[in-house]
Order: structure tokens, then C-alpha cells, then sequence
């Protein structure tokens, strides 16, 4: 155990598992980087130096620089996990699916049930999301959303290094296509984290706060977001809990239920677009299956419906804060009932 | 590679295997029996042939949504196909693909694809599963004149260009992309854009099994040995619409007509071995009428097959969820 970086958790998890199996390959832009150039042969590891060094130490035959070229090489890492490789392809963001879409929903997603259950694509397509980088519209998207309509994708989002560590471990042993969203502004933030490999199961919530008036749900950085304003809230008297789905695709509901079923109280945090996202999915199954139970409307903190802007005071009113999050808290809690309903 | 009699009969009965499967859903199309559409591959079959030819179950192919005729000369189930065109439980696909989903990857057949142009990267892919586990093995992307435009194809160029990977992409251009001429919509030429990628390529006449049986040899012999990729520019055409139902109003007076008479691929190699007493007629007419038979049985075995269970609908979504 020793204090890791959410970038040097993933990179950790890469090395394991290219040392366990050698079918597993990274794929991507610069993630070597310098390949064919004068420089140096590791110039970047990865954009962001998430991937910085694994070239060393496993050559240019498993870590493979693409062009820029996305639909071929997210292609070409679909059809060679449908043959026999495990590769890891980096987006690097994930704006940049639109150009190579086809390839992710309509080929890799699909190819098991299109086959009638005779096909096994093992492919981690690694990608960066998220407002807080002053990176613009065109850098700084959510879109897991999209990725979570997708039946045939598993979609993770690691909150903290911990759990990227062990996600990531989990999706590159995981025989189906499994979209796996990092979080940039994470990337330097350090917490412990194992030095040996571990494993985090897909489709199992984690309770990172428990109290018993306001359950709320964070989406991957979020759930830091939400861990703040429970902690805030504490203070002032209110009790909350704070899941942490760790996967939107499968998606734990039974926890998600079985905290509003106590609770009464539901509040989603999510940094995605606000229609048709995470929260509005979680709204609609706690509406349905736990309607009873609601002794106030379900709050969305979301972001407005616009592309995230430039600005960096606009940037910083656009994601949302744990202030935010503490007023959709005090608002359910303060929540008196239509006039004259209820006592 | 030199074909001996085996391999002359091989040819024969594939390509013949291929036509009256063709030929027998555009027939049974017409009674609505069969769900969705097709798109069926009756003239083309001297390609599927030549190229498959060269390949064993290491070997990977990506096809199109024009795929019973790779998907027959890759070694599918006649009756598994047939039945998975009627949306079968016993079809390739448990009837979960249908005709644009065919595949079966035991025999290295990665799929027709519903999607123009879908084919190229997962070829790639392939390519460099065979590259890095050494097995040996190459990839086949075959793709029309209308992917020919799709970008996922030229991408898929320059990547197996830059990664040498053993693959080949072979654009059977029959002339039209849905009811658009080629010759409209495709700038430059085949073999140019080939030259531009780094990649050496052949036009061959797709109605004669023999150019392109000896062009994919070339091109896959050289791939086998680690030299990189090549296109090959197949010329044939289709002797029925895009899809069944297609009036195929663009096409001109008689055209089809002359193509059965003149170029028929068929035709061609039957003349072609029997003038040169490689084989004889007889052992042809044989072929025919064993074909007529399998044909016969896999189209009255899938109309009396049973369809997925409502089960079904739920399965094979994922490996575990």
C-alpha cells in the first residue's frame, strides 16, 4: 500500500496486467508517443502521461502508436479482441467518439448478440471525460450517457485512484467491450492504493458515506463532489448517504432502491449533459420502483443544457459544486408537501 | 498456386453452391416468407471463390452486407445460413443476425455487416492479432465500390500500410453503390488510391475465377510473408437489384441479360476446364445436381424450423452482466 496518483493507478494497472497476459495490447495516439520521431522513444505516454513508460518495458509490438486516425484503430482493436488479443485502446477524449462511433455501438457492442452468442470481444477502449480544464466544448464532455444506452457495453467511471486501480484490473479481465472514462481533473489527485493486483467487481455500488435522511448518488467525480456536501451537511444535523455506482452499465439498482426505500430522499450529482443522463435514468427507476417511498420530489444537480464553455468563470458555473449539492439537500429535506397533502 | 482437379472441383461446386443459393432466395423472397431483405450475390461468386481459395480457419475475412456468397466460400453451414435467413433458433446466429449478420467465427468468418464500409478496421484488427501472436494467418476485408468511400476504408488503409499487417482488401466493384453509378461517385481509381496508401494493387476481371483465384494468391502469399498489404480491384457485377424488391430502374435495357450470356462466371469456367480437359462435363452436371439437392434441403429444412424461444430475446447479450 503506498500512496498512489489516479494516473500512476491506472498506469499500475496496465503493467500488472500486460505482465499477467500477453494477449493484452495498448492501442492509441501517443501512447508511446515519439514513434518514428528524432526525440525520445517514450516522449508522452499517453497525452496526459497516463501510459508514460509501459513501451519500456513491453516494446512498440504491445504498445502501438496510432495516427490519428480513430475509426480504423478503435476498428482495429474491436476486430482483434474478436480474434483472439485483449487490447486497451485510448480515445484519449472522449469527444473524439463521434469520429469512430460506428465501430464502438454498431460493431464491438453488437457482435455477441449478432452472432448468436458465439462471438467474445475482451476490448477496454479508455477514454478522458469531464468540465475543469478550461479545455472547451469540444474537450470536455461527459457523453458516458450515450455509451449506458448502448446494450452490448459495460461503461465504468472510477471516482478516486483506489478505484480505478481495480476497475480498470476488472475490465481488462472482463470478456465483454467495456468502456472505461477517466476523469482528468483527477488525474493528480493521491490516495492509498495497493501495490498488488486487485479486483473491483462491475455492477456493485459503494456506500462511501451512510447516514439515513438523503441518499445521494455521484457519478464518478462527483462522488467527491457529493462526499463534500455530506460532510458539510453533517455538520448542520443532516445525515446522508453517498453511492457511488462505479458503473453506470450495469448499473446497481438493487442499492440505489434499497437506500431511498430508507432514506425517502434522493439526490443525483451528475456532470453529464442534463437530458436523458445518469440522473434522469436513476429519477426514472426510483420513480418507478420506489414511488412509495419518496417523501420528496428527486433533485438533479446537473450542469445547464449548453456545451461546456470556455470562460473560466463560466467554466466553474457550469460544473456543479458542492454547494449545489448542499442546496438540493436542504431543499428535499425542507420539502413540506403540496399544500394542505400532507400534515 | 497450381490447382489440381480437387481444387478445379472445389471451385466449381462453390461458386455453384453460392449461385443457386442466390438464385433460390430470390425466388422464395418473393413469397414473403423471409423477414427483412437481402441482398444477394448472383454474379459475383468468381470472387468469393478465388479469394477464399487461399484461406483456412486461421484465416480471417470481413464482409458486407451483400455476404452469402464469402460467407459459402469461407466454409459456413449452407443449412445454418439458410436457416438463420428465416430467423431460425438453429440458424448461424440462433436468428439473432439475419442475412446482413451472418457469421461464424470458428471459421474465421467475422461477419457480413450491415454497415457500409464497417468491415476494413476489424480487418485491421485481425491483421494484427495474426501480426502479434504470430499465427501466421492473414485478414480479408472485402468491400464494395460504395465503401470504397467511406472513410473507416481508406483509415484502414494507411494503418495496415503504416503496421504492415497481413491483410488484403479486395473491392469488388460491381458498378453500383445501391442505384448510384460508380463511375459518378468514385474519383480517381481503385489502384491509384492503393499507390497512394504505399500499397500494391491488380484490376482483375471478376468473371473469371482464374484472374482472381492468381491475383488474391499474389496478394496473400505476400501478406503471409510479412511484406504488408494489397488491394485488389475486382471487376464484376450483380445480376440482381441493391436489395430484393429493387426494380433496378438505373440499370440499363438488357444490361443484366448480356452479363448472364457473355461474362457469366460460371459459364466461363466451365468452358474454360472442360475445352482444356481438366475436368469433364459430367463431373460438373454431378456438381450441379448435388448442389440442387442442398439447396433443396436447407430451404425445406429452414421453413419448417422453429424460430427462437422467447428466452431468446433476452440472451447472448453479453459474455456475463
Amino acid at each position: 500500500m503506498s500512496k498512489k496518483s489516479f494516473r500512476q493507478a491506472i498506469n499500475e494497472a496496465l503493467r500488472q496486467e500486460m505482465r499477467r497476459d500477453p494477449r493484452v495490447i495498448l492501442m492509441g495516439e501517443d501512447v508511446a508517443g515519439g514513434a518514428g520521431a528524432p526525440g525520445d522513444d517514450d516522449a508522452w505516454g499517453g497525452v496526459l502521461g497516463v501510459t508514460k513508460g509501459l513501451v519500456g518495458e513491453f516494446g512498440r509490438e504491445r504498445v502501438l502508436d496510432t495516427p490519428l486516425s480513430e475509426s480504423a484503430y478503435i476498428g482495429a482493436a474491436a476486430g482483434a479482441a474478436a480474434t483472439g488479443l485483449r487490447p486497451v485502446a485510448e480515445l484519449m477524449f472522449v469527444d473524439f467518439m463521434g469520429v469512430c462511433f460506428d465501430q464502438i455501438f454498431n460493431q464491438a457492442a453488437k457482435f455477441r448478440y449478432m452472432f448468436g452468442g458465439h462471438a467474445v470481444t475482451p476490448l477496454v477502449i479508455r477514454m478522458m471525460y469531464g468540465a475543469g480544464f478550461r479545455a472547451a466544448s469540444q474537450h470536455s464532455q461527459c457523453l458516458y450517457p450515450i455509451f449506458t444506452h448502448i446494450p452490448g457495453l459495460k461503461v465504468v467511471i472510477p471516482s478516486s485512484a483506489y478505484e480505478a486501480k481495480g476497475l480498470l484490473i476488472q475490465a481488462i479481465r472482463d470478456d465483454d467491450p467495456v468502456i472505461f472514462m477517466e476523469n482528468k481533473v483527477l488525474y493528480d489527485q493521491e490516495e492509498e492504493v495497493p501495490d498488488e493486483s486487485y479486483t473491483i467487481p462491475f455492477g456493485e455500488a459503494n456506500l462511501t458515506r451512510e447516514g439515513s435522511d438523503v441518499t445521494i448518488v455521484g457519478i464518478g467525480r462527483m462522488v467527491q463532489i457529493a462526499n463534500a456536501a455530506a460532510d458539510a451537511l453533517a455538520k448542520q444535523g443532516i445525515s446522508c448517504t453517498v453511492i457511488d455506482p462505479r458503473t453506470t452499465s450495469p448499473l446497481d439498482t438493487g442499492s440505489i432502491l434499497d437506500s431511498v426505500e430508507e432514506t425517502g430522499r434522493l439526490v443525483i450529482v451528475d456532470e453529464a449533459s442534463p437530458r436523458c443522463n445518469m440522473a434522469t435514468d436513476i429519477s426514472a427507476l426510483v420513480a418507478q420502483e420506489a414511488f412509495g417511498a419518496l417523501r420528496a420530489p428527486i433533485r438533479m444537480v446537473c450542469p445547464p443544457h449548453v456545451p461546456v464553455p470556455f470562460a473560466p468563470n463560466l467554466e466553474d458555473l457550469y460544473v456543479p459544486d458542492a454547494a449545489r449539492v448542499e442546496a438540493a439537500v436542504r431543499a428535499v429535506m425542507q420539502y413540506a408537501g403540496k399544500q394542505g397533502a400532507r400534515a | 498456386m497450381q490447382l489440381n482437379r480437387e481444387d478445379l472441383l472445389r471451385a466449381y461446386r462453390t461458386m455453384r453452391l453460392i449461385r443457386d443459393f442466390e438464385e433460390r432466395l430470390h425466388v422464395e423472397f418473393a413469397t414473403g416468407e423471409i423477414p427483412g431483405f437481402v441482398h444477394l450475390y448472383a454474379g459475383e461468386e468468381a470472387s468469393a471463390a478465388g479469394v477464399c481459395m487461399h484461406l483456412g480457419d486461421k484465416d480471417h475475412i470481413a464482409s458486407t452486407h451483400r455476404g452469402h456468397g464469402h460467407c459459402i466460400a469461407k466454409g459456413c453451414d449452407v443449412s445454418g445460413m439458410m436457416n438463420e435467413i428465416y430467423g431460425r433458433k438453429d440458424g448461424l446466429c440462433g436468428g439473432k443476425g439475419g442475412s446482413m449478420h451472418i457469421a461464424d467465427i470458428s471459421k474465421g468468418m467475422l461477419g457480413a455487416n450491415g454497415i457500409v464500409g464497417g468491415g476494413p478496421p476489424l480487418i485491421c484488427g485481425a491483421a494484427l492479432t495474426a501480426k502479434v501472436l504470430k499465427t501466421g494467418g492473414v485478414a480479408i476485408a472485402f468491400l464494395g465500390d460504395g465503401a470504397s468511400n467511406q472513410g473507416t476504408t481508406l483509415e484502414s488503409y494507411n494503418l495496415a500500410s503504416i503496421w504492415k499487417l497481413p491483410a488484403v482488401f479486395v473491392v469488388e466493384d460491381n458498378g453500383y453503390a445501391e442505384s448510384t453509378a460508380a463511375s459518378y461517385a468514385v474519383a480517381g481509381s481503385q489502384s491509384d488510391r492503393a499507390k497512394g496508401f504505399g500499397m500494391p494493387s491488380q484490376v482483375v476481371d471478376g468473371f473469371d475465377f482464374f484472374a482472381v483465384h492468381e491475383a488474391a494468391g499474389a496478394a496473400i502469399e505476400r501478406a503471409r510473408a510479412g511484406e504488408g498489404p494489397s488491394l485488389i480491384h475486382v471487376q464484376l457485377s450483380r445480376y440482381y437489384g441493391h436489395f430484393e424488391g429493387d426494380g433496378m430502374t438505373y440499370r440499363g435495357p438488357g444490361e443484366v441479360d448480356r452479363l448472364r450470356a457473355d461474362v457469366d462466371c460460371l459459364k466461363r469456367f466451365r468452358t474454360k476446364v472442360t475445352e482444356a480437359a481438366l475436368l469433364e462435363a459430367s463431373e460438373l452436371d454431378a456438381i450441379d445436381r448435388a448442389v440442387a439437392d442442398q439447396i433443396d434441403t436447407s430451404v425445406r429444412t429452414a421453413k419448417s424450423a422453429p424460430p427462437p424461444t422467447e428466452a431468446d430475446l433476452l440472451t447472448d447479450v453479453y459474455v456475463a452482466y
